[in-house]
């Protein structure tokens, strides 16, 4: 089938395709991560690529302070689609936000070893995704002043939060990701902002990463409590990871509304997660590999095995829509069996179809070792995915939303100019993200490196 | 007035591979000296074995993050239970106000986020971090390479065996590559 493959597991394979570039040592690793944020110039390529991003993060401020003085009449929604692209974004961006854990804590347990280089540009992109999907929320209350409302304080009237409502569960499971997720990419940074401490020869740099490193040195006391820690950290974030999507997707599932009210909606949700956060890390990795020829730590071996996770949770997703679609037929009810032939028949057919080809068909190209083992087709095919996954949402809200039970309630929904520029600029401000963080922080930790190197060299043995 | 002089910390030795410095650890071990630390710039397999470091008094991080996730978990559940049972009850078609399985979500989140918090908090407070200065940092070679690839052995001062120039023959014995002595400043 897949010609040109040798065997799984092979001696050849294992040359072809290393965790690691042959020949590394400590000192190697070290110097080769550490001098992208300390020695290297800055290219002219991230002043102009940073300098684009930055803009479209401005055009984000820009639409937020819009929507702040003129309210949410904005954009496009209006009962009955009271929801639009503000979930639709909110949902999507910490779907993505899921691989970072996973590989970082998931990987980690199953002591997967080809995690170690791509694990903490994850974890990072897990943070800024997740600051994006916060954005949504917020803003989408209206009154964005007023958001302290949904957490419990004694307020003067006495008033506590629905802990009986989803929407509230949503804030505690975000709010504990985001945090839990901080946490542990910090400590994975610990023992490397003391490398880039000692490292660093300019004064305000060795402040600065020396404040962040807090004194750490490195002390075999320390590690053997820090792996502790670390450990408990990945066994607790395992769990986490998949409850919030699982809780997202309880948004939706807990109403009763034709295309939502479903109990495959929490296993296919945390999928598709999944499926999104796999295709935007390689949407990084291939272009950040490139720029800093970093080809040696994140190999063939790191995309091919990122696709065969793509391709598989991909598989599940479109299990999902299978199974959506055909307990809708099952139950005879006569509005879910209504709302999947909208999906097929309705205004918004077209962007089913599109889902389906991004998310189930373009993805079957991930069977072949060719494919996975081509950078340009693994970077185009990441976009498909991410796109298909937008779209995935956008079906799920507005298709539902705009043909509910009864004909009076129907309705159209048509984004306007201020829904695409808070899109465009949550992905503006992503981009920034990454760029400042590839520019001061190492993107791939410099001490599991080690341990690597280490791990390796016994191998050879 | 006191007089100002500096003192010793200790004597470190310095070795180039993580299996040499775990045989040194075991040999300084097997000398009889009790106040050592070891330096590695990634968790060197073995070490903590080779220290002595014992399960439980020197690691108490999954303790505490038991505690954490306890308090996060039963007071999350017993909060919600007091909001809706006690503070503000609500009688809504005569369902029962200790609607338990809908305060779950909530439970299981701050239970996440206390064991995690404790987790993280009590491995800084357990290896007293943040501690901005170490006399282990005034040694030129330690600082350009214990975080990179040199291996350090550190006899402490305090330890009753001490004794600076027998420290440094022994260590000299066991192949360091170099050996000197940390400033307690």
């Amino acid at each position: 089938m897949s010609s040109g493959q040798p065997p799984f597991n092979s001696p050849e394979i294992q040359r072809l395709t290393p965790v690691l570039g042959p020949g590394h040592t400590y000192a190697s690793v070290t110097d080769k991560i550490s001098a992208i944020v300390l020695t290297r110039p800055t290219s002219l390529g991230w002043f102009i690529g940073f300098a684009i991003a930055f803009s479209l993060m401005g055009m984000m401020t820009v639409a937020i302070a819009w929507l702040v003085t003129k309210g949410t009449g904005i954009w496009g929604i209006n009962i009955p689609i009271g929801w639009g692209f503000a979930i639709v974004n909110f949902v999507w961006w910490i779907g993505i936000g899921h691989a970072g854990t996973l590989i970082s804590a998931i990987l980690f347990l199953l002591n997967q070893k080809w995690r170690t280089s791509i694990n903490r540009f994850a974890e990072a992109m897990t943070l800024f995704a997740v600051a994006c999907a916060g954005i949504f929320p917020l803003i989408h209350t209206g009154r964005p002043w007023m958001a302290f409302y949904m957490f419990p304080y004694p307020s003067t009237m006495g008033l506590w939060p629905q802990f009986r409502s989803p929407l509230i569960w949503d804030v505690f499971a975000v709010s504990t990701y985001g945090t839990v997720s901080l946490m542990f990419w910090f400590v994975g940074l610990i023992p490397d902002l003391a490398t880039l401490r000692d490292r660093a020869i300019a004064k305000p740099a060795q402040i600065v990463y020396g404040m962040l490193a807090m004194g750490w040195r490195n002390s075999a006391r320390h590690w053997h409590r820090y792996q502790s820690a670390y450990l408990l950290l990945a066994g607790l974030a395992t769990p986490l990871v998949l409850s919030v999507h699982t809780v997202v997707s309880f948004d939706f599932a807990i109403a009763i509304v034709p295309g939502w009210h479903t109990t495959i909606f929490p296993p296919y949700f945390v999928a598709g997660a999944i499926y999104s956060g796999f295709a935007m890390v390689l949407t990084i990795a291939i272009p950040l590999r490139k720029a800093y020829d970093l080809q040696e730590f994140i190999t063939m071996r790191h995309l091919d095995n990122m696709a065969k996770v793509m391709l598989a949770t991909g598989l599940i997703v479109a299990y999902g829509y299978f199974i959506e679609f055909f307990m809708a037929n099952y139950s005879g009810n006569k509005f879910d069996v209504f709302l999947v032939q909208q999906r097929l028949h309705g205004p918004y057919a077209p962007f089913y179809f599109a889902l389906i080809l991004c998310n189930i068909l373009l993805p079957q190209l991930l069977w072949f070792y060719k494919m996975r083992h081509n950078v340009v087709v693994l970077f185009l095919m990441s976009i498909v995915v991410n796109i298909g996954m937008w779209l995935e949402r956008f079906v799920i809200v507005v298709i539902s939303l705009t043909r509910d039970f009864v004909p009076s309630a129907w309705g159209r929904y048509t984004p306007t100019f201020w829904d695409w520029a808070t899109f465009i600029g949550t992905i503006g401000m992503f981009v920034t993200l990454i760029f400042l963080f590839v520019r001061v922080l190492p993107a791939i930790s410099i001490a599991e490196m080690r341990e690597l190197v280490a791990e390796t060299s016994e191998e050879d043995q | 007035m006191k007089e100002h002089r500096s003192h010793l910390y200790g004597v470190m030795g310095e070795f180039e591979t993580p299996e040499r410095l775990i045989h040194a650890v075991e040999k300084t071990r097997e000398a009889g000296y009790r106040r050592l630390d070891a330096y590695a710039p990634f968790p060197v397999e073995g070490l903590s074995e080779a220290l002595g470091l014992n399960r439980w008094s020197d690691n108490l991080v999954p303790q505490i993050t038991l505690l954490g996730g306890l308090a996060g978990g039963l007071g999350g559940f017993l909060f919600q239970l007091w909001v809706n049972v006690s503070s503000y009850p609500m009688n809504i078609g005569g369902r029962p106000l200790n609607s338990w399985p809908a305060f779950i979500p909530v439970t299981f989140e701050l239970t996440i986020l206390g064991a995690s918090l404790s987790a993280v908090l009590g491995m800084l407070a357990m290896n007293k971090l943040p501690q901005p200065h170490h006399p282990v940092f005034g040694n030129d070679r330690f600082q350009k390479h214990a975080s990179s690839d040199r291996y350090f052995i550190c006899i402490e001062a305090r330890d009753p065996k001490f004794n600076a120039g027998d420290a440094r023959k022994f260590l000299e014995g066991l192949k360091a590559q170099r050996v000197s002595e940390v400033e307690d400043d």
